[in-house]
């Protein structure tokens, strides 16, 4: 006999690892052993920061990938492609242009061979419920990003399923037009009007997780684990301006930058480290600028993440990444959710544009080991010139060819700013030598 | 105006010719080999195909113009059919895909022309002593011109669908045959229309010249606008050939009026772009159906017909090479698969080797080889001249808006327009003046095809950013400067897509266009082209398949060693935007 428990469960992941293949030698994991178990009548977050494999779960429970190894069940069946009873919600919407609204949303019932009255009727009143009513007919192209949206839900529900996934659906969204669709959802969900039994949504907005879900699980990058969970039982609706909220909030930003602490680019050999160092492209006038901003006033130096997040009106992923650059090159460490100057990040932000090259380019040097090897090597041969292979091949042991691009493209753009070396793209070749 | 983005097929691919070329490049002229062999061992004695004789009336005309146009319309119809199966089976199984794409890049390269000679002889025999066997083989002819460039568009555009909607398409549980038709098709067919445009111009020059072919003794001639150039030339009768011209605009503006420029204003809808471009192509057509009333009426049977084609359920096909195989299975189907095609390929050069060796020396091949040179020289040459005529005039044009609205659909309309119709006009001139033929006949090659680049730089012109524009001006940027700093880079990807076109286009055009006459004058010069066409016309298969394979290879290697990197550089550094 089944308990109550156990009919329940929609979802049953166990053990689910999923690694892709590189072009050279080892594959690259990004899930890494994940259990996940969704019930009815819950609405699930998956949150971290890009790269954590979020998205790549959210696409096993789809059925859209093959887990390498574990075990994926949906309602006791192994998921072997799309289960039915599940249907997803897209970040870019994913909607045909060429159909309109209303084709559009029949799209799925016409898949299941649904006749065309009840088809035509269940889409009309998926359409009504999302608020889409007199849209029927337009061309997607001719709606706004939010309208858009709307269409996706709508597809997405008109087909009745168990359980609704999300992939990011607001982050492709204007401010205002994301908290419309966030609120909307929400209210239809405890008025119990949604055709759904549970929803599983992904995101790296933690407002955004903290306003939606009942239960959130906090995933750890390269490779995806889950690294914490945490249950959210503030009833809804949700006030964001409640002490109890922002107490979440904080509680989140501060466990999401804990892990960045070991992070010491010293020991060689252990992927994210050394030479194995991911690293992310971020602008030097954008950690000038915030160099800046934190040295002067009200910050003096310390800043309390969401905080900035919300002055400097920027997503939370995106400020990690500006956060653990300035921490990589030791202008700034985060801590308990704070970001704070360093004593040579305060010099930095008050020194002149030639000075802070200067300093910068020390910093790179020193701290950043691939950019330390190439500069040696260039100093070493005899021509000053040295292929990007070279390094991009060393690169590739220890990370997928994404990344190694991606942290090329980063050691260049901060070598030239700093005027450390030059590069040429036609050529793919580092050089000392500046242009004339 | 509605240009669109045309990407030449088979291009940002691999530079060099891979192992899976070869093997096309065998496998092509291989079943060349055995259609002429085919031919050869069939040989029916070939009745006259006189049944109606043709008449230079100029009322007879419109009839045939009309059955030209009806040609024309079941060409593109057949590779419309051939594009989808070749296409689809391309996209989607990998291994097809080893094969069939190359196959595809080579089969552009074949000379049409030449291939006249077989095809003519086989339908001929495959119907003997029907019309109907000539009708296939000029339908054939056509379909050869138009097929290649538009499967390849539609196997792009399968290849580079969105990510997200074919996860939906899996999410939603769309069996492949609704996807197929409601993915696939909609996303290839704004590539697909305005390849079936190019295909449709460049396919009025050889319904022109399919429709009178002398094969040996055999002389075939059907009726059409063709048939009637080719009997005013043979009775010298210029008012003749000035009648078949008119009937030919008309013919052509009926088309692009009627059918295409509908056509890519409707089209427009399925560009995938999910905000509302600036220009949208227009049709007085499409906007008179679409408000008309009567059109709901019409339209309803079409709408039914559609359901049920998208309904269809129809069994899953079994999937070859996908994923789900067991790795160590597939890579043993895999070698399986790559010892057939090694296989296949090496009896296509084996029997290709006997069936030359047989009749054909190594000096044979010396002298097409030569030949190939001579070719090649005129069409470099004229490939510059053309450039340096046409790319100051588009600038011109292109950034004059006014006008470039007005000469581009004339320029588009002048490159769908079959040269070979005036050819004789200029035959009569060489021969009036007693002009070199070496010299003079070459312009022919490029007097149809010289088009495309001009309204490509027209279309690159007007693309052009303002404030580019604006920023040259405010900086005094003057003349030579200016052209290479800032007009012929902004315009380069454009003007390649253009030339690349042209010199393929020139090089087919030899076939006609290094042999030319006016009653009983001949005008020969020597050239691959004229090579292939005496060769043609004394019935000697060998040397023609000799001819065809290289040109073949002349063609790719142009293409891969020049072209390509070009377009690469291109896209790569100079595309704005």
């Amino acid at each position: 006999m089944l308990d109550q428990a156990d009919r329940n469960l929609l979802v049953d992941i166990r053990n689910v690892s999923r690694s892709f293949k590189k072009g050279s030698g080892n594959d690259v994991m990004v899930l890494d052993d994940v259990d996940l178990n969704i019930r009815e009548g819950e609405i699930v977050g998956l949150l971290g920061r890009s790269g954590s494999g979020k998205s790549t779960l959210l696409r096993i429970i789809a059925g859209l990938i093959a887990p390498s190894s574990g075990e994926a069940k949906c309602r006791g069946s192994v998921i072997q492609g799309p289960p039915l009873g599940i249907s997803m919600v897209f970040q870019s919407f994913a909607l045909f242009p060429w159909l309109t609204v209303l084709q559009n949303v029949e799209l799925g019932l016409e898949a299941q061979d649904v006749d065309r009255a009840e088809r035509r009727k269940r889409a009309l009143a998926a359409i009504d419920l999302i608020g889409l009513d007199g849209f029927e007919n337009a061309y997607p192209k001719e709606l706004s990003g939010g309208m858009r949206q709307r269409v996706g839900f709508a597809r997405a529900l008109v087909v009745h399923p168990d359980l609704l996934l999300m992939d990011e659906p607001f982050s492709a969204l204007d401010v205002l037009t994301a908290e419309t669709l966030r609120t909307d959802m929400i209210d239809l969900w405890i008025e119990g009007r949604l055709p759904i039994k549970s929803v599983l949504i992904v995101t790296h907005n933690i407002e955004e997780a903290v306003l939606m879900c009942d239960r959130i699980l906090i995933f750890s990058s390269n490779p995806g684990r889950v690294a914490q969970e945490l249950k959210v039982d503030l009833p809804h609706p949700r006030n964001r301006l409640d002490p109890v909220f922002r107490q979440l909030v904080d509680n989140i930003y501060a466990r999401m930058t804990q892990r960045t602490e070991p992070r010491l680019p010293s020991v060689e050999g252990i992927p994210g480290t050394g030479m194995g160092m991911i690293l992310n492209p971020v602008s030097t006038n954008i950690l000038a600028g915030l160099m800046e901003s934190l040295a002067g006033e009200p910050y003096n130096g310390r800043a309390d993440l969401p905080v900035l997040a919300g002055t400097l009106q920027m997503e939370a992923d995106e400020l990690f990444h500006l956060g653990e650059a300035l921490q990589l090159l030791r202008f700034a460490h985060l801590n308990e959710g704070d970001l704070v100057l360093t004593d040579a990040g305060m010099r930095f932000a008050h020194l002149d544009t030639d000075a802070r090259k200067k300093v910068f380019a020390e910093h790179l040097v020193t701290y950043v080991p691939l950019i330390g090897l190439i500069r040696r090597v260039l100093d070493e041969r005899p021509t000053h010139t040295a292929p990007a292979a070279r390094f991009r091949n060393e690169l590739e042991d220890f990370m997928s060819e994404d990344y190694a691009d991606e942290t090329l493209k980063t050691v260049v753009s901060w070598a030239r700013y700093a005027e450390l070396f030059a590069y040429d793209e036609q050529a793919e070749l580092f050089s000392l030598e500046n242009p004339q | 105006m509605a240009f669109q983005k045309y990407t030449p097929p088979a291009i940002g691919r691999s530079m060099w010719l891979s192992m899976w070329d070869l093997m096309a490049l065998l496998l092509v002229i291989g079943a060349i080999v055995l259609i002429a062999y085919g031919v050869r061992v069939t040989t029916v004695p070939l009745s006259t195909l006189e049944a109606a004789p043709l008449s230079l009336d100029p009322s007879n005309l419109p009839v045939y113009a009309l059955r030209t146009m009806l040609r024309m319309l079941l060409a593109i119809a057949l590779s419309l059919v051939f594009t989808f199966i070749y296409a689809a089976a391309a996209a989607k199984s990998r291994r097809a895909e080893m094969v069939l794409v190359p196959i595809l890049d080579i089969l552009q390269s074949v000379p049409i022309l030449g291939f006249l000679t077989f095809t003519v002889t086989f339908f001929l025999n495959l119907f003997p002593g029907s019309v109907l066997g000539a009708e296939l083989a000029s339908v054939f002819a056509i379909f050869t011109s138009q097929a290649w460039n538009m499967t390849f568009s539609m196997y792009q555009s399968m290849r580079n669908e969105p990510k997200d909607l074919e996860e939906a398409t899996q999410s939603f549980h769309l069996t492949g045959w609704q996807r197929f038709w409601r993915l696939d098709v909609p996303f290839a067919m704004p590539g697909l229309v305005w390849n079936t445009m190019m295909s449709m111009s460049g396919g009025w020059f050889f319904v022109v010249a399919s429709e009178a072919i002398t094969v040996g003794d055999t002389t075939v001639t059907l009726p059409g606008v063709g048939s009637y150039v080719a009997l005013a030339i043979k009775e010298q009768n210029i008012m003749a050939i000035f009648y078949a011209t008119m009937a030919m605009l008309a013919v052509i503006l009926l088309y692009d009026q009627f059918l295409f420029r509908p056509l890519v204003a409707w089209a427009d809808k399925f560009r995938f772009e999910t905000t509302s471009s600036e220009t949208v192509p227009s049709s007085w057509m499409l906007d008179l159906f679409r408000r008309a009333r009567i059109t709901r009426l019409l339209a309803a049977p079409v709408a039914f017909l559609s359901r049920l084609v998208w309904n269809l359920r129809l069994p899953a096909l079994p999937t070859f090479g996908s994923g789900d195989a067991k790795p160590a299975t597939s890579r043993l189907l895999d070698r399986l698969w790559l010892a057939f095609i090694v296989l296949a390929a090496g009896y296509a050069a084996y029997i290709s080797i006997i069936y030359l060796k047989a009749n054909i020396a190594w000096s044979d091949v010396a002298t097409a080889v030569g030949n190939g040179f001579i070719t090649l020289l005129r069409v470099t040459v004229l490939m510059i001249l053309a450039t340096l005529v046409w790319v100051p005039v588009g600038v011109w044009i292109g950034l004059r808006p006014k006008l470039a609205q007005k000469v581009q659909p004339l320029a588009q309309f002048l490159a769908a327009f079959p040269a070979n119709i005036a050819f004789p006009a200029f035959v009569v001139l060489i021969v009036h003046f007693g002009l070199n033929a070496n010299i003079w006949l070459s312009p022919l090659m490029i007097l149809g095809t010289q088009w495309y680049i001009l309204f490509n730089v027209i279309a690159g012109a007007s693309a052009f950013p303002s404030d580019l524009k604006e920023a040259a001006n405010s900086f005094h940027l003057r003349g030579w400067r200016w052209w290479f700093k800032v007009i012929l880079p902004g315009i380069f990807p454009y003007y390649i897509t253009g030339a690349i076109t042209a010199s393929g286009g020139a090089w087919n055009a030899s076939i006609v266009a290094e042999v030319a006459s006016w009653g009983d004058t001949q005008l020969t010069t020597p050239g691959l082209g004229s090579y292939i066409a005496n060769a043609t016309t004394a019935g000697d298969f060998p040397r023609v398949v000799l001819g065809i394979a290289v040109m073949c290879i002349f063609v790719t290697l142009f293409n891969r060693l020049f072209w390509r990197p070009l377009y690469a550089f291109g896209e790569r550094r100079l595309r704005l935007g």
